[in-house]
């Protein structure tokens, strides 16, 4: 599809782009890409460690969630109605700024980073 | 204002999969700026850490219209782009709706290279906000120093030899350039304040005319430091005052909270040894022996830059 | 209409008035200085509704033209010699971008040292750039051309920026007689009301200008290289729309006494005037001798080309240009690479001339004709060589 933006590309075209190597008569033109196809491409594997929630010491300040720079964090409503961490380990990159910054329940972290086997 | 909970339910148009060294600060502030959009945006970026790791053909971690040509143009870019909506607005051709113009440039891409063109779209006074992201040296090719390099650190063009330590020179006052300009919004922020961050990047959009923010977003691979350690850095830079945190709204100074503490109770006011000692950018300040006359020389600057801020925020 | 009679900067500002573009962004240079001093008159008047980005540089102008093109406008610039220089880096990603910005060019010399008078090598030295490059002869060309970029680059086939080049003082400063075409005429030439091609659509988001690895370059790259063969077609055929409406009749590569000549000059602008004229004055002397003026330089129309010469015995490369260290001319190359598919393989003679605004008068068109045959006669290619140096 030369001259054209891929304004239209669904994902599972945009999958069939990524494994089926499309030549550039395929391509849409001037090197532009559908919006948001990051989200296809896994960097969890990067990660040596793991966040790991205890829930109890979870506040739902939200803090883990606005600095994760990988948006790896959804926060969800956990047993007790609050919002806590959810942790997706297709983007987790394991970098541990989660757990440093959760300020937890009087001292005790509600993240804690954990080795990947 | 909306609380930090509040902000939690923005959409987030940055996505993950983007390709940023684990626990880069430039990740973290990317996704709060784009909290802020509320209205059509695009973005324009220049060169560097985040236009690159965010955009390796054929992926793109933005969800908004996002364009990249070069390294030192990215102000220009985005004045045509302004240019280009105003003109097909009026004839017509577009909806009448108003779109945010939101240009991204590193400390390379805003105080050295790119200087010249920000300069001009402040000047002409284009309708965008210019986000410059300084994790103090061009990290993308590899560390060299920039105009925004802090005192003494060490860079790859800027290395502690035996006789040189480090950078000689202090960071170029870009702020105070922007501010000069006159323009109508200037402020500086810090991933580690998401709440001050993305209030900023709101107001920056609402205004009319050219609208400015200088965030220290640090470098896990640059400044050497532990990956976890990426936002409490930045918040480093605040308690020690090598970055205040202030706005200028048609000239008017106002210190924010974080900084405003610090200016209310001084003894919260960290030494810039704490930032110095956390990064392995500053070692050679310790190692093989203390270098307390450039680390006092540092102090000093930074004392009578936060003199100089308090004073203009009347505080 | 009649004729105006105006330098070739104002004509090429007249024309782009009568587009109307959306965004100008442009900055002064000599000779291209009153291109962007008239349409800021235009601007200033209310006789156009552009948004006049009065930049800072021209690598901002080349870089603001990007962003407005990829947003949906359609866009005009202007430069010469520095302030293409300064740009070179922008003008690529132009073409990359596929944006159809059109760009005048009062074709300047380069530094060092500075000098401010008529040669094309500036525009020569984008040729690789993917920028559609054509020369004007006259200002009336120059007016023409003009218009006829922004449908050539605008053409969805195509999607190209394109560069329109006159010789600096030569044509930029001098008064010649333009026939107009009113604006209507030009509006139906360009399809009537236009659609904005919207690319940073908040609607329809896409991401542009990504890091392309080993993986996709060539890819992007090579849907360049395609839309740079198929503008040839549309090239042709704008030509062809143009002469419909106007009369005047405009071919990529045009001859001049072809038909039953033997030796042919080949040069680019306002120098074939000179030659026409020393052919003229070679033919009531019984010299077989004809011109071929390249219009558009890139893409380069090898075949059309290769038409005229196929019966030729001796070509006279002329052009006003030049590069250091090179085996000939810029042009030269391309002539020569053409003329190296013929079964029958003329001889060559190459020249550069006139750098820097140098004069080359009639007679020394004659002169140089003279020189040359006289190099064929004795079974023999000529040098590279610098015509009206001192040594
Ligand atoms: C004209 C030009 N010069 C040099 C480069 C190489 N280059 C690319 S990114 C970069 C440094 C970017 O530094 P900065 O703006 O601080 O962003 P960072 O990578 O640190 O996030 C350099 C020097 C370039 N792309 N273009
Ligand atoms: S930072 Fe800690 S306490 Fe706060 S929401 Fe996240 S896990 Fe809970
Ligand atoms: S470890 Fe890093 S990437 Fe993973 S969830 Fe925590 S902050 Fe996000
Ligand atoms: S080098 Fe530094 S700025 Fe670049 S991606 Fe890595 S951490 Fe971020
Ligand atoms: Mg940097």
């Amino acid at each position: 599809m030369p001259d054209v933006l891929p304004t239209d590309v669904s994902d599972e075209e945009f999958k069939k782009w990524v494994t089926e190597k499309w030549g550039y008569k395929k391509l849409p033109m001037a090197g532009s890409t559908p919006a948001g196809t990051a989200k296809f491409f896994r960097t969890g594997d990067w990660a040596a460690k793991q966040p790991r929630l205890i829930v109890e010491n979870c506040t739902s300040c939200y803090k883990c969630y606005f600095y994760c720079p990988d948006s790896a964090i959804t926060m969800v409503a956990g047993e007790d109605g609050k919002a806590h961490p959810e942790f997706d380990m297709f983007y987790c990159k394991g970098c541990g700024v989660c757990a440093y910054e959760c300020p937890g329940r009087k001292g005790e972290k509600a993240i804690i980073m954990e080795d990947l086997k | 204002m909306p609380t930090l909970k509040e902000y939690a339910k923005e959409k987030v148009h940055f996505s993950g999969g983007h390709r940023l060294c684990a626990g880069c600060a430039a990740g973290s502030m990317a996704r709060q700026v784009t909290m802020a959009f509320n209205k059509p945006t695009v973005v324009c970026n220049a060169t560097g850490c985040l236009e690159v790791a965010s955009t390796i053909y054929p992926f793109t971690a933005w969800e908004v219209p996002w364009l990249h040509v070069a390294f030192e143009n990215t102000s220009a870019v985005a004045s045509g782009v302004e240019a280009a909506y105003n003109a097909m607005r009026r004839k017509g051709m577009i909806k009448d709706e108003h779109i945010d113009i939101v240009a991204f440039g590193g400390d390379g891409g805003t105080f050295d290279i790119g200087l010249q063109s920000l300069s001009g779209a402040l000047e002409r006074g284009h309708d965008f906000l210019y986000i410059c992201y300084d994790n103090g040296a061009y990290m993308n090719t590899g560390i060299q120093r920039s105009s925004g390099t802090p005192f003494a650190a060490n860079t790859t063009t800027s290395p502690a030899g035996s006789v040189v330590p480090g950078k000689g020179q202090f960071k170029k006052p870009l702020v105070d350039i922007v501010v000069a300009h006159r323009i109508p919004f200037v402020a500086t922020a810090v991933p580690a304040e998401p709440k001050d961050l993305i209030e900023k990047v709101r107001q920056g959009l609402d205004v009319e005319g050219p609208a400015f923010i200088h965030v220290d977003a640090s470098c896990t691979r640059g400044q050497r430091f532990d990956p976890s350690l990426s936002i409490e850095i930045t918040r480093l830079a605040v308690q020690t005052c090598i970055q205040p945190l202030y706005r200028v709204i048609d000239g008017e100074y106002t210190m924010d909270r974080p900084s405003l503490r610090i200016a209310s109770d001084p003894s919260k006011k960290k030494p810039i040894d704490e930032y110095l000692r956390a990064q392995g950018r500053f070692r050679h300040l310790y190692k093989p022996e203390q270098r307390d006359d450039l680390i006092t020389l540092f102090q000093e600057d930074i004392d009578k830059r936060w003199e100089e801020i308090k004073a203009k925020c009347g505080v | 209409m009649s004729k105006i009679a105006v330098t070739g900067d104002d004509a090429i500002a007249q024309a782009a008035k009568l587009v109307n573009p959306d965004v100008v962004a442009a900055y002064p240079i000599t000779p291209q200085t009153i291109i962007v001093e008239r349409f800021s008159d235009f601007v200033a008047d209310g006789e156009v509704d552009t948004e006049f980005v009065c930049v800072e540089s021209e690598h901002s102008a080349m870089s603001a033209c990007i962003g407005a093109s990829t947003a949906g406008g359609r866009v005009f610039t202007s430069s010469a010699s520095a302030g293409l220089m300064l740009m070179y880096e922008i003008l690529q990603i132009a073409s990359s971008s596929r944006t159809p910005i059109v760009c005048a060019i009062a074709n300047r010399a380069i530094s060092g040292p500075i000098n401010i008078h008529g040669e094309q090598t500036d525009q020569l030295l984008f040729r690789d750039s993917g920028w559609i490059s054509q020369f004007a002869e006259t200002n009336q060309e120059a007016y023409d051309q003009t218009i006829m970029a922004f449908k050539i680059g605008e053409h969805p086939e195509v999607l190209l920026p394109v560069a329109v080049g006159i010789d600096g003082f030569i044509l930029s400063h001098a008064i010649e007689g333009v026939e107009p075409v009113t604006r209507e005429l030009v509006s139906d030439f360009l399809g009537g009301e236009r659609k904005s091609i919207l690319r940073l659509d908040p609607d329809n988001p896409v991401s542009i200008g990504l890091l392309h690895l080993q993986d996709y370059y060539m890819e992007a790259r090579a849907q360049v290289r395609d839309a740079q063969q198929r503008s040839k077609q549309i090239i042709i055929d704008t030509f062809k729309d143009w002469q419909k409406l106007t009369g005047r009749e405009y071919n990529p590569i045009e001859s001049y006494q072809m038909d039953d000549a033997e030796y042919a000059f080949v040069t680019m602008g306002s120098g074939a005037g000179n030659a026409r004229t020393a052919i003229d004055e070679l033919r009531a002397n019984g010299e077989k001798v004809g011109l071929i003026k390249v219009r558009v330089y890139r893409p380069w129309f090898g075949n059309e080309f290769s038409t005229l010469t196929k019966n030729i015995k001796g070509i006279i490369s002329v052009e006003r240009a030049h590069s250091f260290g090179s085996p000939g001319g810029i042009l030269g190359q391309d002539v020569k690479s053409t003329l190296f598919d013929s079964k029958q393989t003329p001889y060559m003679a190459e020249y550069c001339y006139g750098l820097g605004g140098r004069d080359c008068l009639v007679k020394e068109w004659t002169e140089i004709y003279n020189r040359s045959i006289q190099g064929f006669n004795e079974g023999e290619n000529l040098p590279y060589f610098w015509w009206g140096v001192r040594e």
